[in-house]
Parts: structure tokens; sequence; C-alpha cells
């Protein structure tokens, strides 16, 4: 497929490789932002591939991996004591809550429905116009112009019985959260591609700055994630710090304007409780008072008792890049994506999944 | 869940007079419909870059083809690149 088989190109990979090893001296920890990037990275062997001296720290973008345990108790009662349609991404269905998944929800009777696409929500809404539909809108910036857009076309069109969940979050505060913590390891971030095709490049000059790190845009594919990690690990080895783009095939510095006004029409920032991380102040986005009535939030009255997770799970540590996932004494025998603890075990984009399907143990990982 | 796939445009519909345009995007042959609300000047054979059903971005293919620059330095660039692909 044109611009997928020739970001993949062994002859380009091995290039880069080669110039990777050339350019690096010292050691360095590197931190992928986004989870698709780290399941790239495992998938297609990169980790093993590169130096010993380049550490690939994987980060907290993984939406379904951080959306609060009481949001998806909350999902859950949607589904089960209001009678609701609860429409939801593939990924979320099998995270487990206090009680039960959306998808034990929905073996026990509740009508959860697992879409591509919000805008299909929009029109199971259309078509059941005596059921409430409610469409768990999790995401980084990257999905909310698509769930911001389903409100909008419900709008149009005058149907009532839409809401969205929301559990919106936002990429540059978690990266202030990681490198304010006075453990944190990492020297330098590869940003998230797509998240960056809808914001644009300019709201990580400030973290630059202030913390005087390389930050390189960068796309999902192998030769994509190893031009990034070249250009951080050049800038490393030359003590400079600055904001680089590697997929401008993709990413226009200021971002889509288009998607920018959908998202600001529908929603508002707000604080946010990230699983396994805390609160973060003006870290996601929440429903605006004007579209309230299709805010899910505040449409039902959902009384949740206190949501509750087991404390052995290590997740908000491999989230900051504290341990990697083998190291968590979990990893493997009391969780597994059939059985797991946290959400990043069982999410397509966690990092512990990526480390359990592709066999990523101490052998293998720690060289 | 950031997943988003390169797909070329084969055909667009516009509805609401014209506020909607709803796209049949071409990805290896899969054929899916995505709304081009977000990318309005993206045009039949045009690349968009997918995301849960909403384009997000035209792919810019200058851009793309520096990537062959690798190539051309270790003096590989052969068989490789078919643009009919």
């Amino acid at each position: 497929m044109k611009y997928i088989s020739e970001f993949r190109s062994p002859e380009i990979v091995d290039a880069l490789l080669k110039e990777i090893k050339r350019t690096v001296h010292s050691d360095w920890n590197i931190m992928e932002v986004c989870g698709g990037q780290t399941h790239s990275l495992v998938k297609n062997g990169l980790l093993n591939m590169l130096p010993s001296n380049v550490q690939m720290i994987h980060g907290p973008g993984c939406p379904v991996c951080v959306t609060p345990v009481s949001l998806i108790d909350k999902a859950v009662h949607l589904a089960m004591e209001h009678d609701v349609i609860l429409c939801s991404f593939g990924d979320m269905i099998r995270v487990p809550g206090s009680g039960m998944s959306l998808l034990e929800a929905k073996a026990k009777g509740g009508d959860v429905r697992i879409l591509y696409s919000p805008l299909e929500a929009v029109k199971i809404a259309k078509d059941n116009p005596d059921k409430e539909v409610v469409f768990f809108a999790v995401g980084f910036e990257t999905t909310a112009p698509a769930n911001a857009l389903s409100v909008v076309h419900a709008h149009r069109e005058g149907i009532k019985n839409y809401s969205i969940l929301t559990s919106h979050v936002l990429v540059p505060p978690a990266m202030e959260a990681i490198m304010s913590d006075d453990d944190c390891r990492v020297d330098g971030f590869l940003a998230a591609g797509h998240v960056c095709a809808i914001m644009g490049i300019s709201e990580y000059y400030p973290l630059v700055e202030k913390y005087k790190i390389p930050i390189v845009v960068t796309g999902f594919e192998p030769v994509d994630l190893l031009e990034g990690i070249l250009m951080v690990v050049k800038q490393l080895e030359s003590r400079q710090y600055r904001l680089e783009n590697q997929y401008t095939r993709v990413v226009e510095t200021e971002g889509n304007k288009n998607a920018i006004d959908t998202i600001d029409k529908i929603f508002e920032v707000t604080s946010r409780e990230w699983r396994g991380i805390g609160n973060i102040p003006f870290s996601g986005y929440a429903v605006k008072e004007n579209y309230s009535h299709y805010d899910a939030n505040r449409k039902f009255n959902i009384d949740i008792t206190e949501a509750h997770e087991d404390p052995t799970c290590l997740s908000g540590d491999v989230m900051k890049g504290k341990i990697k996932p083998h190291q968590c004494p979990n990893f493997g025998n009391r969780c597994t994506p059939v059985k797991p603890l946290g959400a990043p075990m069982v999410s397509s984009e966690g990092a512990c999944a990526a480390y359990y399907h592709y066999n990523m143990t101490g052998a293998t990982v720690d060289r | 869940m950031c997943l988003a796939i390169p797909g070329k445009i084969q055909s667009i519909e516009s509805m609401y007079g014209g506020a909607v345009k709803i796209a049949k995007v071409s990805f290896g042959g899969i054929i899916k419909e995505a709304s081009l609300e977000m990318v309005p000047s993206a045009n039949v054979g045009d690349y968009v870059l997918v995301h849960v059903g909403v384009a997000i971005s035209k792919v810019n293919e200058e851009e793309a083809n520096k990537v062959f620059g690798y190539l051309k330095e270790a003096g590989e660039l052969d068989e490789l690149y078919d643009p009919a692909l």
C-alpha cells in the first residue's frame, strides 16, 4: 500500500539503524509517548535492533489505559441500569472496571455495541428513536474531532436521544507531569504524530525550553520511528534541544484548523483523573454547557459507589516510564490479557499487552 | 487508539448542501466511508489519513517522497518504489 510499504522498507530500516549506531556514543532514554508507537516498536522488533545504549521508555499515550475505573463503572452502569445502547471502541470493551468490564456487561444482557466510528453511533440513535444511545468517547486529541463531530451531526439532524460519555485526555499536560516528576529519567521525546496532525506542534515549544529536552514529532511506521529516534539522538549527542518534525507528510506546523474549530465548538479544557497516574490539571476535554444535552454525565443520574482497583497493579509506574512491563512482579502470572489486573495488559495499545504478545521478557529486553 | 491509515479517495458524496462530504476511501482495495469535514479541500485521487471514520489530514506527497533520500545515499533505490501501488 502506498505510504505504508515504503515506510516499512527493510533497506531503509537498515540504513537508519546503521546511522543511529554511528551517531550514538552515550546512554540515552527516549520516551515514545503514544501507545501506537510502542506497539510498532515491539511488533516490528525494533527494540531488539537498536543499540543497547538507546533505551526506549514507553509513555502514557494509551487513552484506554488512563481512563479512570469510575468512568468504566459509569459506562457499565448505563448499559445495565439505564437500558441504553452503550457504544464503544473495541479497545475499551475488555478493560476491567470495579465490578465488571463492558464485555461482561454485554454477556449479562446489556446492549453494548462495538463500533469503528462515533458517527455510526449517531446513525444507531437515528434508527432507534425510542432508545437512548451513549457513545463512550475516549481518546487523545486525535480522536476528539470525530467525537465532537458526532455531536455536531446529532445536533444538525435534531437527534435528541444521543449523548457521549467523555473521557478525553491531552498529551502535553501528561508530558509535563512526567518531566516534573523528580524520578524522571527521560532524555528526549518522540511526540505522537497523529495528535500533532490535529493540534499542530506549537504546544511543545514550552516543554522543550522548560526542560531543555529534544522533542521530535514522529510517525508510526518502522522508518518513521527510527528516523525520529535518529533525530533525537543527533540532538542529544550534540547537546542540543529543539522541536523537530519527522512526520512532515502528515503533520503541518499549525495542525488542522477545521478539526481544532470542531473541538472548540463542542469541548472545553478541564482537569482529568488519569488511571494509574492521578489528577493532572487542564489535561482533558469535557462537553461545553451549550451542548449539555449531549453529555451523558449530565443527562443521566449515575450514582456510583467508590471505584476500586487492584492495589498491586503497577501500571502507573509502567506508564510513567519508571519500570518496563516485564519488571512488574504480576506480569504474565497474576496479570495476563485474559485476566488483566490493569488496563495496559488488555488494551491493544497498552505497553504490557505489547510485551506479553510479542514475548518481551527479561531475556530479550535487558541487553 | 490513535491509529490512522492512509487511503485513496475513490468518490465523494455531498450532503446538506455541501456541508458534509462523505468519501469512499480505498485502503489497499478495502473500501470504507470517511467524513471529509476536517479536510474539505481533499479531492478524488488524493490520499487522506483516516482515523475512526474521519479523514484528519491529506498526505503530502512531496514530503513523503523524502524518505527515498536514505536509499539514494546508500545507492539502493531500484525497484522498491512503484507509484502505481
